[in-house]
């Protein structure tokens, strides 16, 4: 036991080196991927017909092909497109993607809950369309949509283990590899899931918290 | 285009075979755990909780390298088939344990305590009275888990199942990368899930009208 541990605080660095960069490919699949998810919110309720489509198709796809698909096609299929860029970045832009599809269901629901008489309201104030969505819908909107956003960012900081299938060097991976030249994987497979506990439950509380504060603040 | 999509078919088999009995493993292994998260006594409800909690808060992949690494080394082998149906399999239960509890929260209160008025146990209450309602309302949660348990079972390819996931990545290595693969797994993936997506939006029209009558 005292072997153990002794050897997790040995690894604990390391680790916390991954944890980093998957904290970071969080930050950048929310990034990039909340603007995507809003614009695809968006234009899944206009009213003309192509653009509509298209961006419901987009959406349909994005959550309906598997996130490890998604992060292999963009690593294997970035370079046959010409553009050679490294497995973090490939990892961000594939997790950005599925950010995108799975934020924009969520913040269409999220622009459907802001109730109509507000438009109505706007509408009657002379607001143009552009401006009522600007300052009314838009932002309301998105305030109900933001405990939802937040469990999504737990799924989204889970997924962030798949990048080690694309060879970055996050959590799962730093934790592999000290497994591999150690043979102790159990024990520092314990310890990694340790740091993903460490992360996803305090946050998890942090959104049933906003949650409660919404719920009661929105009445 | 044509032997890699026969290519990527043969992984079918073995994705559906994680996902059905990871699926069945959860569908079984959630009825014990809600039991004991609704339980009055905190020896029965804590452990569920922290099961749960635990469980839900670590990534699936994360899980099958503990069980096919980790105890694959020390205690009990495992193919890499076994463990991954059976870590996606201890996964789901959290989950799907969670779609019966709320299940049992749609249920009025008012039905256990007429129940129970009507002299019935508390065994014939749960069995009678609340299980087949639970299991009504929770069948569209659960397709829906399903179609993201099927998604998830490509994890089973980082330890080696040959799944479609696997046959995928083994093409574009072998072409010196490309999307087509990934293209067609996609597709493969969206395919497979159809039938329980509609399947799914089914059972929630039906309940929604006998809920509404």
């Amino acid at each position: 036991m005292t072997e153990l541990f002794s050897n997790w605080i040995d690894w604990i660095p390391q680790l916390y080196k991954g944890l980093k960069v998957s904290l970071q490919l969080v930050g950048l699949a929310m990034l990039f991927g909340l603007p995507l998810g809003l614009a695809l919110a968006l234009l899944s309720s206009v009213r003309s017909r192509v653009p509509r489509y298209a961006a419901v198709a987009a959406v349909e796809i994005g959550r309906g092909a598997p996130a490890l698909v998604v992060l292999q096609m963009v690593y294997y299929g970035l370079p046959s497109a010409g553009l050679n860029v490294g497995a973090f970045a490939a990892g961000a832009t594939a997790l950005a993607l599925t950010t995108g599809a799975y934020t924009s269901e969520i913040l269409r629901a999220g622009l459907n809950a802001v109730p109509r008489r507000e438009v109505e309201a706007g509408m009657a104030l002379g607001m143009t369309q552009a401006d009522i969505m600007r300052f009314v819908v838009i932002p309301q909107g998105v305030l109900f949509a933001v405990p939802a956003l937040m469990g999504f960012a737990i799924l989204i900081f889970q997924a962030t283990a798949l990048a080690f299938t694309i060879a970055v060097p996050e959590l799962l991976a730093r934790a592999y590899r000290v497994g591999a030249a150690t043979y102790l994987y159990l024990d520092v497979l314990i310890l990694a899931g340790l740091f993903y506990l460490a992360i996803t439950i305090p946050f998890g509380w942090l959104v049933s918290w906003t949650e409660r504060r919404l719920g009661s603040h929105l009445g | 285009m044509m032997e890699l999509l026969i290519n990527l078919l043969k992984g079918v088999p073995y994705t559906l075979g994680v996902t059905i009995g990871a699926f069945v493993i959860g569908m079984i292994g959630g009825v014990p755990l809600v039991l004991m998260r609704r339980s009055n006594s905190r020896l029965l409800r804590w452990p569920a909780r922290i099961y749960i909690d635990v469980i839900r808060g670590i990534p699936p992949v994360v899980w099958l390298f503990i069980i096919f690494f980790g105890l694959g080394n020390a205690l009990i082998k495992l193919n890499s088939f076994q463990a991954a149906t059976l870590g996606l399999g201890l996964v789901s239960a959290a989950y799907l344990s969670e779609i019966y509890r709320g299940g049992f929260l749609a249920l009025p209160k008012a039905q256990g305590e007429a129940a129970s008025a009507l002299g019935m146990t508390h065994t014939d209450i749960l069995r009678y009275v609340m299980a087949p309602q639970v299991l009504q309302v929770s069948i569209a949660p659960m397709a829906t888990f399903f179609v993201s348990l099927l998604k998830d079972s490509t994890v089973a390819s980082t330890i080696g199942v040959r799944d479609i996931m696997m046959f995928g990545s083994q093409a574009a290595q072998a072409s010196g990368g490309g999307y087509a693969p990934f293209v067609l797994a996609a597709a493969l993936y969206i395919i497979l899930s159809i039938p329980v997506a509609l399947f799914s939006r089914l059972m929630d029209d039906r309940l929604r009208r006998s809920i509404g009558r």
